[in-house]
């Protein structure tokens, strides 16, 4: 019986030659992440359970990559960064994406893919349950709490049970204006929010084939709303050559075997899908925008890692060109980079960021930002029970923070569409 | 952990998020500071919308601690973020066991894990079977839940999982086992 390639990289990693569904294994981590939120807590149980003066396992597969409260005025969010510059320098940890200096960068799933972090049959472990994001590049990546983090710190190592694979295939294609966005958020609400649960998710298809590089990571960044362990593309020529192009080889193709077992395996056609929106309060509850358009809209927001990418922003802009926005709408850029590209990038001659600001739109630091709360002075919170729409990842009571505000989740385009109108709408008027 | 546990029950619904159990602007405090970690006791639970706990705070006004040591809730329990800080902050409450139909993976592993506190499965949904303020008895070695009206309930066996509990957390059952 052959494995899938969630198998085949635990056995990789487990130094086993198979592994079966089921089985609880400790692998070998390659590269751990962890971000200003969690980085402090992590490094406390460290340091209390290895001690005070113990080296962390390998300081080169380290990353901390602060991303969440980083422009705010709250003294506790900023001792944490501090934190991690005491933490990163007494271990020689290089890789501190250091808030405040030119290193700095901004949202650490889109950090990951810009500078080649994970790669083709590793394993990233996360504390942050989108690090699934990371299986758009063929890696073994699951997001983990500060305890399991700790723990890896320390050793380089963490069991898991290995999961079993449900198989998403989708052929044909997508018609104008629909994006992965869509796609996962129609995934989940068939699938439901437990529906992956211990799970990894497959895709492929030649819906798959076309997305680009950050259209996977948009659909594997979502596959932990639905429950899955981890989501997985497997390695193709765009794929090789995301790496190439900056000097990575990649020397991992293994596909899933054809007699790998699959616990489930849904079929989908292109065709079938269509601009979404998940409703208040779970991302699972996925309907057609169209089917919701007299919803007025406070307000609009763009960023985050699930939607807040150099594309995404072109998908906005190409729709908000020459318009003005009815809604309040925040566009925050995951990083820096994605900021310089938006800047530089041009639709008939004008850059994507200057189409934001024609439109009207507001533009904040790079950072996660509004996506989940935080603290009370963050860019795009939302401090009233306002009704929002948002290419971020999830919408359940008090998200992006007051607890009745109504968040719904959609793609850039839908987004867009809906900030100019002033209502729920579906993009493909506008396209 | 003992085999037998006694405690005061708070029932809740389905999809219980991190959001809800610790809302995201409190994640700033020190788990570690003795002082500080009483912020996430505090908080605990705080951002249920207002249906879903009526009018029982599960912690009271001022308190970090609560009453419920028992949380019995419904499908998906604690999903969402990876946050450590959810099952900390119960713990810190004084929550000891959350007997649920199910749970989000991570939120499970990192009860188990980080040593916060005892995740069960229910064979049955049991959040119309108690009400908030009931006792009820735990018993973890024959696997049921025991009402005051002496109505059982039965667990699922928590397999592996068991090891890491007993131990006490991660660490300790990696000393254990003689990895660490």
């Amino acid at each position: 019986m052959g494995m899938t390639i969630t198998e085949k990289i635990i056995a990789n990693h487990a130094r086993v030659k198979k592994v079966s569904a089921g089985e609880v294994v400790w692998v070998d981590v390659d590269v751990l992440m962890t971000h200003d939120v969690c980085g402090p807590p992590t490094s406390a149980i460290f340091k209390r359970e290895f001690g005070e003066n113990a080296k962390v396992w390998d300081p080169d597969k380290i990353y901390v990559i602060p991303d969440h409260y980083i422009f705010t005025e709250d003294v506790h969010a900023k001792r944490n960064i501090e934190i991690l510059r005491d933490f990163t320098i007494s271990q020689g940890i290089k890789h501190f994406y250091d808030p405040g200096t030119e290193f700095y960068r901004g949202v650490c799933h889109v950090t990951i893919g810009e500078d080649r972090i994970a790669r083709p049959g590793q394993i990233l472990i996360g504390t942050d349950s989108h690090t699934c994001t990371a299986g758009a590049f063929c890696t073994f990546a699951t997001g983990v709490g500060n305890s399991d983090a700790a723990f890896v710190m320390g050793t380089g190592k963490l069991w898991f049970k290995v999961p079993e694979t449900i198989k998403v295939s989708i052929t044909g294609r997508l018609k104008h204006g629909v994006t992965a966005k869509d796609v996962i958020l129609k995934i989940i609400s068939d699938l439901g929010v437990n529906g992956a649960t211990y799970k990894a998710i497959e895709f492929e298809g030649s819906v798959l084939e076309n997305f680009s590089i950050e259209e996977r990571m948009t659909l594997c960044n979502m596959v932990i709303e639905a429950g899955a362990k981890n989501g997985i593309c497997q390695v193709d020529n765009k794929l090789k050559k995301y790496f190439n192009e900056k000097g990575i080889s990649v020397d991992f193709y293994e596909k899933s075997d054809n007699d790998a077992v699959f616990c489930d395996v849904i079929e989908y056609t292109g065709e079938e899908f269509c601009p979404m929106i998940a409703m208040p309060h779970s991302p699972g509850n996925g309907r057609p925008a169209a089917d919701n358009s007299d919803v007025l809209v406070d307000r609009a927001y763009i960023g985050s890692c699930t939607g807040g990418k150099t594309e995404d922003f072109v998908m906005a802009a190409e729709i908000l060109i020459n318009r003005k926005v009815k809604s309040e709408t925040f566009a925050v850029p995951a990083t820096t980079i994605v900021e310089q590209n938006i800047k530089n990038i041009r639709i008939q001659n004008k850059t994507v960021w200057d189409i934001l600001i024609d439109a009207g739109v507001k533009t904040g630091q790079p950072s996660c930002a509004a996506c989940l709360g935080g603290p009370e002075d963050t860019f795009g919170r939302v401090n009233e029970p306002l009704t929002v729409i948002s290419t971020t990842n999830r919408n359940f009571p008090g998200r992006m923070g007051h607890k009745d505000a109504k968040i719904f989740l959609a793609s850039p385009y839908t987004v867009a569409a809906s900030a100019i109108k002033g209502k729920i709408s579906d993009p493909v008027e506008f396209l | 952990m003992g085999n037998i546990y006694k405690g005061r029950v708070f029932v809740l619904g389905d999809n219980i998020d991190t959001d809800q159990i610790i809302p995201a602007k409190f994640l700033v405090y020190d788990l570690e500071d003795s002082e500080e970690k009483k912020e996430y006791g505090k908080h605990a639970l705080s951002g249920l919308p207002e249906k879903e706990n009526g009018d029982k705070p599960f912690v009271a006004e001022g308190a970090y601690k609560s009453e419920y040591s028992v949380i019995i809730a419904g499908e998906n329990f604690g999903c969402g973020s990876s946050r450590e800080h959810a099952p900390a902050a119960l713990q810190i409450s004084g929550v000891k066991f959350i007997v649920a139909a199910n749970f989000a993976r991570i939120f499970y592993r990192n009860c188990i894990d980080g040593g916060f506190l005892v995740p069960v499965e229910s064979k049955e949904y049991l959040t119309k079977k108690f009400k908030t303020g009931d006792f009820a008895v735990i018993d973890v070695d024959r696997s049921v839940i025991k009402k005051n009206t002496g109505e059982e309930f039965e667990l699922f066996d928590m397999g592996k999982s068991r090891e890491i509990v007993d131990a006490g957390g991660l660490f300790k059952y990696a000393r254990k086992i003689g990895m660490i």
